[in-house]
């Protein structure tokens, strides 16, 4: 069947979004409390109300959207737990637009929290892996990768690190100033946990935790939360605030947990989530006026900029080098403070989209990009694994 | 040195039996005509026939990609620290997840050429890392 590449273009509307972190980076309430109470500040923030949702998404192990729902007592027709790591809640903005597009649901909600600096210990997928497996089956990364002693996730990254300077001759100095960069966001924002001036010497002075990545190479272990909320073109416009539109989305995986399965180390699936997102929104990387891509680390960013095209493959470390994603530079990135210096709780996508649709609001405050009406969101969950790309818009780009 | 192991599946007991010979066997799909490493279940690799075969590695190979860890990636691996995890692609195709030894950590290069070596696991059994070649 042919189908319409850009059909969903413009179709839905973030009109809701909030999140709740602290810079002491603990949050003094559970995960099912955070959950709530930001699903209800996102509302707030759109007009609307818990009994106008009628499609749920979140994360977890175990059936997570019925158990939220069932917390709420609401009874959504539309429910999705996709769990893709990090880059989940671009995937839920993905299906969301979807599934308001096909009338299957008409205002929804995607929520996150996680609470890994109160709580300690590993979370998401990587408990859930330890905690329920067969030792006579085991999974695949127990058997074959943990053995040999990788440290995960930042091993794995500093894999794809490895091999990238070995090809192209990336520096820890280039890897280094994306840090830095970020961080002259975090100054701007006074809830972000590290707001303290950092230099690319302080980077890479900084304990090596897994070569080439040093410890400011690698993002913060912080409670968090967020919520969006997204509806339908036509709703949108008769809301509280300015609709952010979804003028595209793609989502691309190429291996789980395994790193060594990944097809090559420098690419990830972001080149494919990536040109599938901006065909559909018929846009380039140089119509783009924010980016906010996940930086789990800092060759993270470094990878999905070439691979959504703003630079050739093997140029990041060049394009990056002169500081442009900082504040006054020439590709504002990561304008919160990032995952590097804002917050991380451990899958962090959900920060991108909050931080992205305040932007194109003009709500950024002292950080506000001049004018911004296009950005990207792009998330990438697992170890490398799942990428998803939002390219989201003003009314006047639709 | 011991060896945070946990567990094996049953699909890749010929891998880890034949480690009692320090024999490095890959797993071929007559089906697809090739190699697979990690070893999947037979209907995965072979659908239509369910055909399974065991091929002996040369055991040689190149480093993909390498780390050091500074902190140990498990309990077992504390002693070590720090030491070379890599990713290395054999001549037959497949990478696997492993250690690089018997080498200066600052030797370790993307490209570097390495062959099997075994370490002891208990029972008789034996971990395929590299050393230089």
């Amino acid at each position: 069947m042919a189908y319409d590449t850009r059909y969903l273009r413009g179709k839905a509307a973030i009109v809701g979004a909030a999140d709740e972190v602290s810079p002491t980076g603990e949050l003094h309430l559970t995960e099912r409390e955070l959950e709530v109470k930001v699903i209800h500040a996102a509302l707030e923030d759109a007009g609307l109300k818990l009994s106008d949702v009628d499609g749920l998404f979140c994360t977890g192990m175990m059936m997570p959207s019925l158990e939220l729902a069932e917390h709420l007592g609401i009874r959504p027709r539309y429910t999705d737990s996709t769990m893709t790591g990090g880059s989940s809640f671009e995937v839920h903005v993905e299906h969301a637009a979807a599934a308001i597009a096909l009338g299957l649901c008409e205002v929804a909600v995607s929520v996150y929290a996680q609470t890994p600096r109160s709580k300690g210990g590993l979370t998401g997928g990587m408990a859930a892996m330890m905690n329920a497996f067969d030792r006579k089956n085991p999974p695949p990364f127990l058997e074959w990768e943990m053995p040999a002693g990788l440290m995960l996730p930042a091993g794995a990254y500093a894999l794809a690190a490895s091999r990238h300077q070995h090809l192209y001759g990336t520096t820890s100095e280039q890897l280094a100033q994306i840090a830095v960069s970020t961080r002259k966001w975090a100054q701007m924002n006074p809830r972000a946990r590290y707001q303290e001036p950092m230099s690319i010497e302080d980077v890479l002075n900084s304990p090596l935790v897994c070569d080439p990545l040093h410890r400011y190479d690698c993002c913060l272990v912080t409670d968090g939360a967020g919520a969006v909320v997204i509806t339908s073109a036509e709703r949108a416009r008769h809301l509280k605030k300015k609709p952010v539109y979804v003028l595209g989305a793609g989502t691309h995986h190429d291996h789980a947990m395994m790193i060594s399965e990944m097809p090559e180390l420098t690419v990830t699936p972001g080149a494919v989530s990536a040109p599938k997102a901006f065909n559909m929104a018929g846009v380039t990387p140089k119509d783009i006026d924010l980016v906010m891509t996940y930086d789990s680390f800092t060759i993270t960013v470094l990878m999905s900029l070439e691979d959504m095209g703003f630079c050739p493959k093997g140029e990041g470390g060049r394009f990056v080098e002169d500081g442009k994603l900082g504040p006054g530079g020439a590709l504002p990135t990561n304008t919160n403070g990032g995952g590097l210096s804002y917050t991380h709780p451990g899958m962090y996508g959900m920060f991108l989209l909050v931080e992205a649709t305040k932007q194109l609001r003009g709500e950024g405050g002292p950080r506000q990009v001049p004018d911004a009406k296009l950005a990207v969101a792009h998330g990438v969950g697992g170890v490398l694994s799942a990428c998803s790309t939002v390219v989201l818009g003003t009314e006047e780009t639709l | 040195m011991s060896r945070m192991m946990m567990g094996t599946s049953p699909h890749a007991e010929p891998f880890w039996k034949a480690t009692e010979e320090k024999k490095l066997m890959l797993q071929y799909s007559p089906e697809s005509e090739r190699y697979y490493h990690y070893p999947r279940e037979a209907v995965v690799i072979s659908p239509k026939t369910g055909a399974v075969e065991w091929r002996e590695s040369q055991g040689l190979g190149e480093v993909y990609a390498f780390s050091v860890m500074r902190k140990p990636g498990n309990p077992a691996m504390g002693a070590r620290v720090p030491y070379v995890v890599a990713i290395v692609q054999l001549t037959e195709g497949v990478r696997m997840m492993t250690n690089v030894v018997n080498c200066p950590l600052e030797d370790v290069k993307v490209g570097m050429k390495v062959k099997v070596s075994w370490e002891e696991l208990p029972k008789g059994r034996h971990f395929p890392v590299f050393e230089p070649a």
